[in-house]
């Protein structure tokens, strides 16, 4: 069985963005650019059911700018088998990217597709289950544990208030939550090796799909500021501020 | 103009986030009707009909969606969609799985977690884990919307009550996903996600054992609710449902009191809206006390048992 995986070329992580001033979008001029975190745990998680004997191939496609290439060599170095770049020249929407990913989806025939449940740039959590949905096929999304049966899997879902376990029919979609794994780092020799790994580059037209925004987005403004408040010496003071001033307690 | 909100419910209850959805639906227009798809879910039609501001609470009852797992849930309401310009849900668990799922069928894009209702096209959604707000326009014919209830107070429950219709439930879907069991934590404090006051720990707690004996009294005390950073839930000092943040809840209490969080935008953003901040923490430089509107700089282990006291 081929795995799928999706993955996003982002802001790290780590980074504090700042949106510009004429609201116009936010700043990624030099900024620290990284593969999606959750679409991390996402590889892991396919190299592990190869590891274990429950795949035989994976297959890792980004769909972006050409430097999305980083991130799909970042994959290959964890252990994914070869790589599919997409070359967009405009950022796309999770719609256009499910699109793209349903036709990659019908030349592979993978039997299980994992993506990251969200991207931590436009926050959307939408191309997984649009993806389950173009393909007909079933989804545990938000995934905290896999595993694979004959022709099913059980899926932990993190939802709220716990956990729910449900049995999907595969294919099918599996998003990743962040308890799913620990990503593990590329050693310095699989970093050298998957310099070798191939990797095939298409653009959007390629497979015919529209890459123009539905969306219109008017501005991008700054979140509203919460002014730092006064430090207390006291619990007593905290209580009594808490009661007289605030109203809260 | 007309809108249907996809209710957040556990067929005996309707979730409180279901009436704060609520609220931002009729800010998009009038006509709003309740979808509550599950089994024996009478109870949740008739808490929904009693919302002020409902026309029509639509019950859609069968094996297949008794947990409102995906793939029937989006079939059925792809189904209903001719009737209506907008389908919204509550971003919760349940609305963030089945929506995307049903705009992708419409062929729509979704616009997600919105925070503001601009105008009936135009609205307002955090995006970089809330260190920036998009405004955005939706130019298709059919929008669907999930609705970050955070924002929104939740619509009052009139005396009239408004008509419930039951609409067929339909197979599509059903034989792709089945339900296996829920573990669900149990807790006889309120829900997280709609608690006045939460009582929320860090990694400075330092273990599950000190994190249960020193935030949970004052939590009981104050009738709150627990929360954690997502740093104390990764050390496993709580468990992942407390997660307050861009990955796990984002809520807006009365009252939040951070107990040794050093505030990591990623914890901001999942309670930066809450209406009185209280931070205490031992490191005065903790980027916490930004936002908060009362600052305690001393050691949790001593404060928070005095606080306990005092209350």
């Amino acid at each position: 069985m081929k795995v799928l995986v999706p993955v996003k070329r982002v802001v790290d992580y780590n980074v504090k963005i700042r949106v510009k001033a004429d609201g116009t979008g936010v700043d990624l001029a030099n900024v620290k650019m990284s593969m999606n975190p959750f679409d991390e745990i996402a590889v892991e998680e396919a190299i592990r059911l190869k590891e274990a004997g429950k795949a035989d191939e994976v297959i890792v496609v980004s769909i972006g700018p050409a430097q999305a290439q980083d991130v799909l060599r970042t994959a290959l170095a964890m252990g994914a088998d070869r790589a599919i770049l997409i070359t967009t020249e405009c950022p796309v929407e999770p719609l256009t990217v499910a699109k793209l990913l349903k036709a990659v989806a019908a030349q592979e025939e993978p039997g299980l597709v994992i993506l990251g449940k969200q991207a931590i740039d436009d926050d959307s959590n939408q191309t997984g289950q649009m993806l389950a949905a173009l393909l007909g096929w079933s989804q545990g999304t938000f995934a905290s544990a896999l595993e694979l049966g004959e022709g099913r899997a059980k899926v932990t879902r993190e939802v709220d208030g716990g956990l729910q376990a449900i049995e999907i029919a595969l294919p099918a979609i599996v998003t990743a939550d962040l308890r799913l794994n620990e990503p593990r780092y590329a050693s310095l020799p699989n970093i050298m090796k998957a310099k070798k790994k191939p990797l095939d580059q298409k653009s959007a037209e390629d497979f015919g799909v529209s890459t123009a925004p539905r969306l219109k987005v008017l501005r991008v403004e700054e979140p509203a500021a919460r002014a730092a408040g006064v430090k207390v010496g006291s619990v007593g003071e905290l209580l009594d501020k808490l009661k007289t001033e605030a109203g809260v307690i | 103009m007309a809108i249907l909100l996809f209710a957040d419910h556990d067929n005996g209850t309707l979730s409180e986030q279901t009436a704060k959805a609520l609220t931002a639906a009729l800010q998009i227009g009038p006509e709003v009707d309740i979808l509550i798809a599950g089994k024996g879910a009478a109870p949740a039609a008739e808490a929904a009909a009693q919302l002020t501001g409902v026309r029509s609470v639509l019950l859609a009852e069968s094996d297949a969606l008794e947990h409102r797992l995906a793939e029937a849930s989006a079939a059925l309401i792809v189904g209903l969609a001719a009737g209506y310009d907008t389908v919204l849900a509550p971003a919760t668990t349940t609305g963030k799985n089945v929506l995307p799922r049903v705009a992708a069928l419409l062929d729509v894009m979704q616009i997600s977690e919105i925070t503001e209702v601009v105008s009936a096209d135009t609205f307002k959604r955090p995006i970089y884990a809330g260190n920036a707000i998009e405004v955005v326009q939706s130019t298709e014919a059919k929008k669907v919307l999930t609705v970050r209830t955070a924002g929104f107070a939740a619509a009052a429950a009139g005396a009239a009550a408004a008509p419930i219709k039951a609409v067929e439930a339909g197979t599509e879907g059903a034989e792709l996903s089945s339900f296996l069991e829920n573990m669900l934590s149990s807790s006889d404090r309120p829900e997280l996600s709609s608690a006045k006051i939460i009582v929320s720990g860090g990694r400075a707690l330092g273990s599950e054992e000190k994190f249960r004996e020193v935030i949970n009294p004052v939590a009981d005390k104050l009738g709150a609710a627990v929360g954690a950073s997502r740093a104390a839930v990764d050390a496993g000092y709580a468990p992942n449902d407390f997660q307050v943040g861009q990955t796990g809840k984002v809520v807006a209490p009365d009252l939040y009191v951070a107990c040794g969080i050093s505030g990591a935008i990623q914890h901001l953003a999942g309670m930066k809206d809450s209406k009185i901040i209280v931070a205490i923490n031992t490191d005065e430089d903790a980027p916490i006390f930004q936002v908060a509107d009362y600052g305690l700089v001393g050691d949790l282990f001593d404060v928070l048992p005095e606080l306990e006291r005092q209350l």
